[in-house]
């Protein structure tokens, strides 16, 4: 070994100890570990809570170490969005209702859309003449998925919250429109690419962006927000990744594609379980097939009084609760426990059957009624309770249609034909807990009202639900 | 696979990732990829909620980029209402800011409210009793 390499190592032991540079690219390799970590922990509800608190160590390593980033040298700024986020995150994490879950994560999901979207414009603005054609096309592509899931995700949070309506907004050429928005945007993000001076093909491209977004979430229904939701977590997930490809920051590159990819898988979950593709959902107009086909069943229902439920309920053996998005609108989550809690100090078996897409997001029913003090030992997946229906002596349909019309399952004509159900038919009897005798939330008419094995019990599921309990507890 | 090759052969022309570098990335977003596969398709239907939520404040990570943007530049508000090129770096900074805004709800909501949901699942009834 000669001087000069000997010295030449002394120097790179000296810059990798002095740099920071290598002390945050070791902290984010941490992090990121500690990320995956997580995410593996949540293989297992008892599991999940340390997992997330390695999560959340990786993540404060990561920003503390950013703070002493080389190239930070202001941080009036920082400080102030800090603290600002912090406040609103905790407001959040603290207030928001569990039935309001959808909502604020839409809400999120523009939220890191639009973070992603403003570090691509800022970058663009300060080096666009100097970026390479690969990072270019990465910011592009960056920008214009952040730009359009920000809008999209409004749109979505909007209709969830209601302050939209969540009914399709379709008309005439949409889809004409849709498409020659969509070439236009890729037409700027082309153009930009091959002539990095025209900056207002950028800016054109971040304005239809926003626009497209808007175009893309407003004829879906608020039925297929599961869908919805998914994707645009998924390009989120994406966005951040691409802007981890811009900056050469491998942490965002890993938690980005991990984020996208659980939305991708979470989109082709909600998809099968509503045996729908992802067009089909982006594209099909879902709310306008549904006035087409939807006369099929008639018949007489059968009504069912208080107490007659209340006795069958009582010396049933055993009880599968059915809980659909009604559930959550009426508020009766904690109803369903007490009727519950009621039935088992008699010795009834019960147990909860949750169709993927039973709330508004995916797993947003099991949140609800583990909020309700359900254990999840008692929470079984579609696949799981469908084989058990044939010996459930009373099902227990709450606020759910679609996830239980069996024309799913017999009709191939059916709007919704081949869509995995719950097969409540199945049971020996059947107590559906329905406001009215007007259709459901799709405007589909649902067969299983009308079959001998049905009883149905009209009135508020709230009240029912408490009244049957008092009854219960009295047989 | 041709496009990506023109990419990576136009890299070394300009600023930011050398193709070396580029090489990297692309490895750890597929493998990234691929484990995440693994990982997330082993989360039950059951906590779906909770890992939604716990991905989106994983990836409010994207703050680390926003600190740098927001704190790199002087912010002048007279070069701001200025404007022209001279106005950029005071308009990155206010971008930067927004975005560190928003990434730091992501990131202390996300985390916050997937806690408060997992604290909900209950193994059984007896733990229940003893919370309550």
């Amino acid at each position: 070994m000669d001087a000069s390499t000997t010295q030449s190592a002394t120097q790179a032991v000296q810059q990798l100890v002095q740099s920071p540079n290598y002390i945050l690219e070791f902290t984010y390799l941490l992090a990121s570990i500690l990320f995956i970590f997580g995410l593996k922990g949540l293989s297992h509800p008892d599991s999940a809570r340390r997992g997330m608190f390695l999560a959340e160590a990786g993540m404060a390593a990561a920003i503390i170490g950013t703070l002493f980033h080389p190239d930070i040298h202001f941080y009036g700024w920082i400080v102030a969005g800090l603290i600002l986020g912090s406040l609103v995150g905790v407001a959040f994490a603290v207030w928001v209702p569990m039935t309001a879950m959808p909502q604020r994560t839409a809400l999120s999901h523009a939220f890191g859309a639009i973070a992603a979207s403003l570090v691509g414009i800022a970058e663009f603005l300060m080096h666009s003449s100097t970026l390479s054609l690969f990072t270019r096309s990465a910011l592009g592509l960056e920008v214009m998925l952040g730009t359009l899931t920000t809008t999209g995700s409004l749109i979505a949070c909007g209709k969830l919250q209601g302050t939209i309506r969540g009914t399709p907004v379709q008309f005439k050429g949409q889809q004409i429109l849709n498409l020659l928005i969509f070439f236009a945007m890729t037409g700027c993000f082309a153009y930009s690419l091959y002539d990095p001076s025209a900056t207002y093909y950028f800016y054109g491209m971040v304005a239809l962006g926003f626009l497209f977004g808007v175009m893309l979430v407003i004829p879906i229904g608020s039925a297929d927000m599961p869908v919805v939701m998914s994707l645009l977590n998924s390009y989120a997930g994406l966005s951040s990744a691409a802007t981890g490809f811009v900056l050469g920051n491998n942490i965002l590159i890993i938690a980005g594609t991990l984020d996208g990819f659980s939305g991708f898988i979470l989109s082709i979950l909600m998809c099968k379980a509503m045996n729908r593709s992802i067009t089909n959902v982006l594209f099909g107009g879902f709310g306008a097939v549904h006035h087409a086909a939807g006369a099929g069943a008639t018949g007489e229902m059968h009504e069912i009084s208080l107490d007659d439920a209340a006795v069958r309920l009582a010396y049933a053996s055993k009880v599968v609760f059915v809980p659909g998005y009604g559930l959550a609108t009426a508020q009766a989550q904690h109803a369903v426990r007490d009727l519950a809690n009621a039935l088992e100090e008699r010795g009834v078996t019960v147990k909860y059957g949750i169709h993927p897409v039973a709330g508004r997001m995916p797993g947003h029913m099991n949140v609800l009624l583990a909020e309700a003090n359900v254990p999840y030992g008692e929470l079984y997946e579609m696949d799981q309770i469908n084989p058990e229906f044939p010996s459930t002596d009373v099902a227990m349909v709450v606020g759910a249609n679609d996830v239980v019309n069996p024309d799913a399952r017999d009709n191939p004509n059916s709007p919704i034909a081949g869509m995995p159900i719950l097969e409540v038919d199945k049971a020996k009897s059947v107590i559906v807990l329905k406001r009215g005798q007007g259709r459901g939330f799709s405007g589909l008419e649902n067969p299983l009202f009308f079959k001998p094995v049905t009883s149905m019990l009209y009135g508020d599921a709230k009240a029912s639900l408490a009244r049957l309990a008092q009854e219960v507890k009295n047989v | 696979m041709f496009l990506l090759a023109m990419l990576v052969s136009q890299a070394p022309a300009a600023e930011g990732m050398s193709p070396k570098v580029l090489i990297g990335a692309l490895y750890v977003f597929a493998l990234a990829a691929f484990l995440g596969y693994l990982v997330i398709s082993r989360v039950p239907p059951l906590l779906h909620t909770p890992l939604m939520s716990a991905t989106n404040a994983i990836s409010g990570i994207s703050l680390v980029g926003s600190l740098v943007i927001a704190g790199a530049y002087e912010f002048d508000h007279h070069k701001l209402l200025a404007g022209g090129p001279g106005s950029h770096a005071s308009i990155a900074t206010l971008l930067g800011f927004i975005a560190v805004f928003t990434a730091t709800v992501n990131v202390v909501s996300g985390f916050g409210l997937t806690d408060r949901m997992l604290r909900m699942f209950r193994k059984d009834v007896k733990g229940k009793e003893a919370h309550k």
